[in-house]
C-alpha cells in the first residue's frame, strides 16, 4: 500500500517528463494570444477557465478570423469533448470517491495526466487512495501550463516560430501511446483514429477530434467480438 | 463579450470533464463496454498526433521529405526501445531540427 503523500509524488514524477512538451507549448499558446493582439487577462485567464491547450489556441485563432463567438464557443466545446472519453474510463477508479471531490478532481483531468494515471491504475487496482495519482499528474500540469502561459504572454513576439517547437506536441503523445504498437489490435485502432483524422480534418467545429476516436472504438469493438 | 464566451466554452469544458466522472458509476459499464474503453489511448491520442505530424499550419498535407516525417519515425524508434518520455521527445526534436537546419 502506498501512502497519499507517495502516490501524490508518483504521479508528479510520471508526468514530469511530458514537461518537455508542455512547457513550450503553453509558452506558444500565450504569445500567440498577445501575437494576435488580445489583452493579456484575457488570454491568461483563458488558462484558468478553459485549461485546454489546444482548444485555447483554436478559440483565440477563430476570434481573430473573424468567426462569431458562437462559433468559437462550440468549438472548444467539441475538441474538448474528448475529456467525456477519460472520464468514462477513470470513472472506474474514481467510484468510491464521495461527489464533492469527485467535481473537484475533474477539473484537473487532462490529455497526459489521465494518460499517466491510467497507466498506474491499471497495474495497482487494488491501492485505496488512487485518486492522489491523478491528483498529483493534474496539479503538476495545471502549475505548468500557469507559469508557462504568462511566461509566453510576457515574451510575446520573443519566442521564435521557426524553432518549430510545436512538434513536441505529437512526440509528447507518441510517447504516450508507442508501447501499444506491440498490440496488432492496438496498432489497428491507432491508424483507423490517425488516418480518420486526416480525412476528416476540415469537418467544422475541429470534430475530426471526436469522430476518429469515436470511429476508432468501433473498430476497437468489432476487434473484440472477432477475438471471441 | 469575449470574456463572456471564454466563460461559456470553460464551463462546457468542464463538463467535458466532469459528466462521465462524477455521473458514472460501475453498474452502468458492462465488461463489454470497459473491454471496448480500455483502448481509449490508443483510439484518441492519433487523432492529435497524426494531423499535427502530417497537415501544416495552413491546412494542407505536408511534403513527404518534411522533416517532421523523419522526426516521428526516429521519435517512434527511440520510444519503442527506450520506454523514455524524455528520449523520445528529444530524439524526434533533435533529429527534426538536424534535417530541417542542415
Amino acid at each position: 500500500m502506498f501512502s497519499k503523500k507517495q502516490l501524490f509524488i508518483r504521479g508528479m514524477l510520471d508526468v514530469a517528463p511530458h514537461m518537455l512538451s508542455v512547457i513550450p507549448f503553453g509558452i506558444i499558446c500565450g504569445a500567440i494570444g498577445i501575437e494576435l493582439g488580445f489583452n493579456p487577462y484575457l488570454v491568461y485567464g483563458m488558462s484558468i477557465i478553459i485549461f485546454g491547450g489546444a482548444s485555447q489556441i483554436v478559440f483565440l485563432q477563430l476570434i481573430s478570423g473573424g468567426a462569431s463567438a458562437l462559433v468559437a464557443t462550440t468549438s472548444v466545446g467539441v475538441i474538448n469533448s474528448r475529456h467525456l472519453l477519460y472520464g468514462a474510463v477513470l470513472s472506474e477508479y474514481l467510484e468510491k470517491l464521495s461527489f464533492i471531490k469527485k467535481l473537484l478532481i475533474s477539473y484537473l483531468v487532462v490529455d497526459q495526466g489521465f494518460a499517466e494515471s491510467n497507466k498506474f491504475f491499471k497495474k495497482n487496482k487494488t491501492e485505496q487512495y488512487l485518486h492522489y495519482h491523478l491528483i498529483g499528474t493534474g496539479s503538476t500540469l495545471w502549475v505548468c501550463w500557469q507559469i508557462s502561459t504568462l511566461a509566453g504572454i510576457i515574451l510575446g513576439s520573443f519566442v521564435p516560430e521557426e524553432l518549430g517547437l510545436k512538434f513536441a506536441i505529437p512526440l509528447t503523445f507518441i510517447a504516450i501511446i508507442v508501447q501499444d504498437l506491440k498490440k496488432i489490435d492496438h496498432v489497428i485502432v491507432m491508424l483507423v483514429c490517425g488516418i480518420s483524422s486526416l480525412l476528416l480534418f476540415d469537418a467544422p467545429f475541429k470534430s475530426y477530434i471526436i469522430i476518429s476516436p469515436i470511429i476508432a472504438l468501433f473498430v476497437a469493438a468489432l476487434i473484440l467480438r472477432f477475438k471471441k | 463579450m469575449t470574456w463572456l464566451s471564454i466563460i461559456t466554452a470553460g464551463v462546457l469544458t468542464y463538463f467535458t470533464r466532469m459528466t462521465m466522472i462524477a455521473l458514472v458509476s460501475r453498474d452502468m459499464l458492462g465488461d463489454r463496454i470497459k473491454a471496448v474503453l480500455s483502448y481509449v489511448p490508443s483510439a484518441v491520442f492519433p487523432a492529435i498526433i497524426f494531423p499535427a505530424i502530417f497537415i501544416n499550419d495552413y491546412g494542407s498535407f505536408i511534403e513527404m521529405n518534411d522533416p517532421k516525417i523523419f522526426g516521428s519515425i526516429v521519435a517512434v524508434i527511440v520510444g519503442y526501445f527506450s520506454r523514455n518520455v524524455i528520449a523520445t521527445i528529444l530524439s524526434g526534436l533533435i533529429s527534426y531540427w538536424i534535417v530541417l537546419y542542415f
